[in-house]
């Protein structure tokens, strides 16, 4: 790489780009990279904090009850009570959220709804994200008769809408609780994961790294969990957020249609089902659901937009004028007193190049849900 | 290509026979199909068990039923459909022919109005990426995403219909502030779009919030919305507005296909505009006449079919050594020309609908797919029936595919506009005009044909919730009832119609990737 070094006192913005990108990784370890890029990203961390709080709040007021295990809160009221209702049910100092028509605290039923949904996501995308990475990897891995099954099965279950495989499965097992129906749900999520993790698999594995540890003697299995798959987890990891995403809203709607969460427990999309012709007497008893509804699917919208931009580097934030500024002096600074070292300097712009230069695997298959293509190169068209 | 299709259809045939077979076993083992029998102690329970039995082959296993079942459908080769019947004794093929026609037209609105605007929305944030305007849009997009459809469905109802009916009733006037609201909007939104240094931008601000609020003044004083004509001391002046319209249309074809500098391009399309403006009084009284012209679904699209390809010929006639662009702007002038025409024969009927006996002038409904009062009307009437009825539904569903669609658009655009041969366009001096409409936006459609295609199972799924918030009796309700009551002929119905419809996207998908990279080679 022969590169011209600018001469002149203003260097050019690329350089400052440059220089910027190559500080901010200067020895760092990968994920030290990914989690400094993602704590950049202000929405994903308020994200972040807002669903902590909401975790926090859902588990701690109304306490758990699981397997007939019951662990109380520190909130007054827990779903299955009645209490008296108050002056119709309208949001007071006694019930906050408001009650419903039978008098139920609707704090208590919206917390214990939340836990639900958050469990149901939670299951969902553990599962869908095991099984999606099995199959990809294998028939990315292993092509041939394997990938031709296991890509064919993929594509007898896609055909058939979440929501209407949900349906079906939620007549089955709803009544038999939330925790087996977010297991069930979980095995039929795993559709799309699988297609991407097995397109990411195809590329990797005409890398060079993988062909020298083939010929190091690895085994296939070490070659897909060792060298394969980590660098395979960028996709992953955004991908089972975004199927996060997607499960807490099926959820929702499935217990909405009544094929979810079965009646004397709740849901978040349950008591919006149970209350929606109330919306002109007691609106309150559907705005609580649906906020929470909202602000959750949010919440994982933005920590898995932020793990994109921290994972693809290709696709990150313009750094703003001023730490370009900031940088170019800095740059200059240390060139003077170093007295400019060409070498260095040569060095420097070269090793730039290399790691702004997306790389075959930063062309794969683009992520699902992809959403903010940014560039900095745009910028200045 | 025709292997290719050949092919495909195969692998999408024995794809849908495994996830039917999938589907019918899991239907038929999600409950007891006579349990509402096995409830009562009357005398004749037996036999009625006996029946329902015999009815829907119980005796039969799942698995060895769904042959019963398929052998039912391979009957539609031979002319005799049999989806079986429903547990209610009703044959499932007359059930689903009485819905399926509502609910692929919700979904074919849905989808096409996600996508044009999706596409635009995405092209116009991606041309002014950082903008507040594109910022705004991001941050809508990701509310959307994370909008469950059947909380938005009940709120559409509150606001949208019993809101704006209310409005109506009470004359559809505007208050001054919500006039200067929509100004401010209409002027940022435009200044934010079409962008340029401060002087332009302040122009653009002052034009666009100048006209919106005056538009929606006068549109408010005059009683536009109770009444969609231009009126004024008594005068029917809507032609004026049409023409002006015509004129519009024509320019901003011309505009993105050509340029404005192209004028025989540009005449071409005002020629065709003027054209709709002559023709303006005799299609209302001779095609659009009822008395006249026995109108429906299929002479309208043959009358569609005339005007684009009148236009290909007159862009061809005239089209100079340019007739491939001309033939393109003049079938599209005639087509938008045309479509603003049967807008506005919609439009003509809006005073006399609403205030019929039977809407009472509360036009936007909120239950049901029609109103069974107008069954008998003309094919106007019926349309916009049809339209009161599907605009909140339709709402409902496209907003996720819509911000789907929106963002793919933008990423997908931005990805091309860096590519190295957008570059070597620009530098030739080809204008920007050129440089997107010809070399960049058709590159950017090819990963977005992909997305629609797999988008449209979600828009079907959407669909079944969608209908039940608005009470529709079609496909997705016969879906419900069909698994509530543990029956899956009618279920399998529903399934087979819908996921045919997804394979065909798929399809379709393949065939328009090919057409626009002609480096994929289909065999």
């Amino acid at each position: 790489m022969t590169t011209n070094i600018p001469q002149t006192n203003e260097p050019h913005i690329t350089d400052a780009e440059a220089n910027l990108e190559l500080k901010e990784v200067e020895g760092l370890s990968q994920g030290q990279i990914v989690r400094k890029r993602f704590f950049r990203h202000v929405g994903a961390v308020v994200s972040m904090v807002v669903l902590a709080l909401i975790v926090l709040l859902a588990f701690t007021s109304v306490g758990l009850s699981f397997g007939g295990v019951r662990v109380p809160g520190w909130w007054q009221w827990d779903w299955t009570q009645n209490p008296r209702p108050i002056n119709g049910g309208v949001p007071s100092w006694e019930h906050p959220f408001g009650q419903d028509s039978i008098g139920k605290d609707l704090f208590a039923l919206v917390m214990r709804g939340t836990q639900q949904s958050l469990m149901i996501m939670v299951l969902v995308g553990l599962i869908g994200a095991t099984i999606g990475i099995v199959i990809g990897a294998l028939s990315g891995f292993f092509r041939g008769w394997v990938d031709a099954v296991l890509m064919r099965f993929t594509d007898v279950i896609i055909t058939i809408p979440f929501i209407v495989i949900g349906a079906v499965i939620g007549s089955t097992f709803g009544k038999l609780g939330a925790f087996i129906l977010a297991i069930v749900l979980g095995l039929f999520s795993w559709t799309g994961l699988a297609r991407l993790v097995r397109g990411e698999f195809l590329t990797l594995r005409e890398r060079e790294f993988v062909d020298a540890a083939r010929v190091a003697g690895a085994s296939n299995g070490r070659i897909i969990f060792k060298h394969i798959l980590p660098n395979a987890m960028g996709v992953i990891i955004v991908n089972t957020t975004l199927l996060m995403a997607g499960a807490i809203l099926a959820e929702t709607a499935l217990s909405y249609l009544g094929y979810g969460v079965q009646a004397p427990d709740t849901s978040l999309g349950l008591i919006i089902s149970q209350n929606q012709e109330a919306f002109q007497t007691r609106p309150w008893l559907f705005w609580w659901p649906g906020i929470f509804i909202i602000t959750i699917a949010l919440c994982i919208n933005f920590i898995g937009d932020g793990l994109r931009d921290a994972f693809d580097p290709r696709q990150k934030r313009m750094p703003s004028e001023r730490a370009m500024r900031k940088s170019d002096t800095a740059a200059a600074d240390a060139a003077a007193l170093r007295g400019a070292e060409v070498e260095d300097a040569m060095s420097a712009t070269a090793s730039v190049g290399q790691a702004q230069a997306p790389g075959p695997d930063a062309r794969a298959p683009r992520v699902e849900g992809d959403t903010a293509g940014d560039n900095p190169d745009r910028d200045r068209d | 290509m025709a292997t290719f299709i050949v092919r495909r259809l195969i692998a999408a045939v024995l794809i849908l026979l495994a996830a039917t077979f999938l589907m019918y076993n899991m239907v038929a083992l999600s409950g007891d199909p006579l349990e509402d029998l096995r409830g009562v102690q009357t005398p004749n329970t037996a036999q009625l068990i006996e029946a329902r039995i015999r009815l829907l082959h119980l005796d039969v296993p799942p698995p060895l039923r769904y042959f019963i079942w398929l052998g039912g459908i391979a009957g539609c080769f031979i002319g005799q459909c049999d989806f079986g019947m429903t547990i209610q004794q009703q044959p499932v093929l007359d059930v689903l022919l009485n819905s399926m026609d509502q609910t692929l037209r919700l979904v074919t609105v849905a989808t096409l109005v996600a996508i044009i605007l999706g596409i635009i929305i995405g092209i116009t944030t991606a041309l002014r990426q950082y903008s507040a305007y594109d910022y705004g849009v991001t941050f809508v997009s990701f509310l959307f995403y994370s909008l469950p459809i059947f909380w938005f469905a009940v709120l559409l109802k509150q606001f949208l219909a019993i809101g704006a009916n209310d409005w109506l009733q009470r004359g559809g006037q505007i208050h001054w502030w919500v006039i200067a609201l929509v100004a401010l909007a209409s002027g940022l939104f435009w200044m934010s779009v079409l962008g340029g240094d401060v002087k332009r931008k302040l122009i653009t601000f002052g034009l666009a919030a100048a006209s919106g609020g005056l538009l929606l003044w006068y549109m408010s004083v005059s009683g536009w919305f109770l009444n969609p004509r231009f009126i004024v001391f008594g005068l029917d002046f809507s032609l004026l507005a049409i023409a002006v319209l015509f004129l519009t249309v024509a320019l901003l074809v011309t505009a993105i296909l050509t340029g404005l500098k192209n004028r025989r391009s540009l005449f071409i399309a005002l020629g065709m505009a003027v054209l709709g403006i002559a023709l303006y009084y005799p299609v209302n009284f001779y095609l659009f006449n009822p008395q006249v012209v026995p109108m429906n679904a299929w002479i309208m699209i043959a009358s569609f079919l005339v005007v684009i390809l009148f236009g290909v010929a007159v862009g061809h006639l005239f089209g100079g050594d340019n007739k491939a662009a001309n033939r393109k702007i003049a079938a599209w002038t005639g087509f938008l020309v045309f479509a603003i025409m049967v807008v506005d024969r919609h439009m003509q009927l809006w005073q006399a609908y609403s205030q019929s006996g039977f809407i009472r002038g509360r036009p936007i409904a909120t239950i049901g797919a029609s109103n069974p009062g107008f069954a008998q009307s003309s094919f106007f009437v019926q349309g916009v029936d049809a339209f009161t009825h599907l605009l909140l539904p339709s709402i409902a569903l496209m907003v996720i595919s819509f911000a789907g669609y929106t963002r793919y658009t933008r990423a997908s655009l931005l990805e091309v506009m860096n590519q190295d041969y957008i570059r070597t366009a620009r530098a030739k001096g080809l204008t920007e005009r050129t440089v997107i409409v010809r070399h960049a936006f058709r590159n950017a459609l090819i990963p977005i044909t992909t997305i629609v295609a797999f988008d449209i199972a979600g828009i079907i799924g959407g669909a079944v919730i969608t209908e039940r918030v608005f009470g529709w009796t079609g496909m997705g309700s016969m879906f419900q009832n069909g698994l509530d009551r543990v029956d899956p002929n009618p279920v399998m119905a529903f399934f087979l119609v819908t996921g045919a419809l997804a394979l065909l996207f798929n399809l379709l998908a393949d065939i328009a990737y090919a057409a626009l990279d002609p480096r994929i080679r289909v065999s």
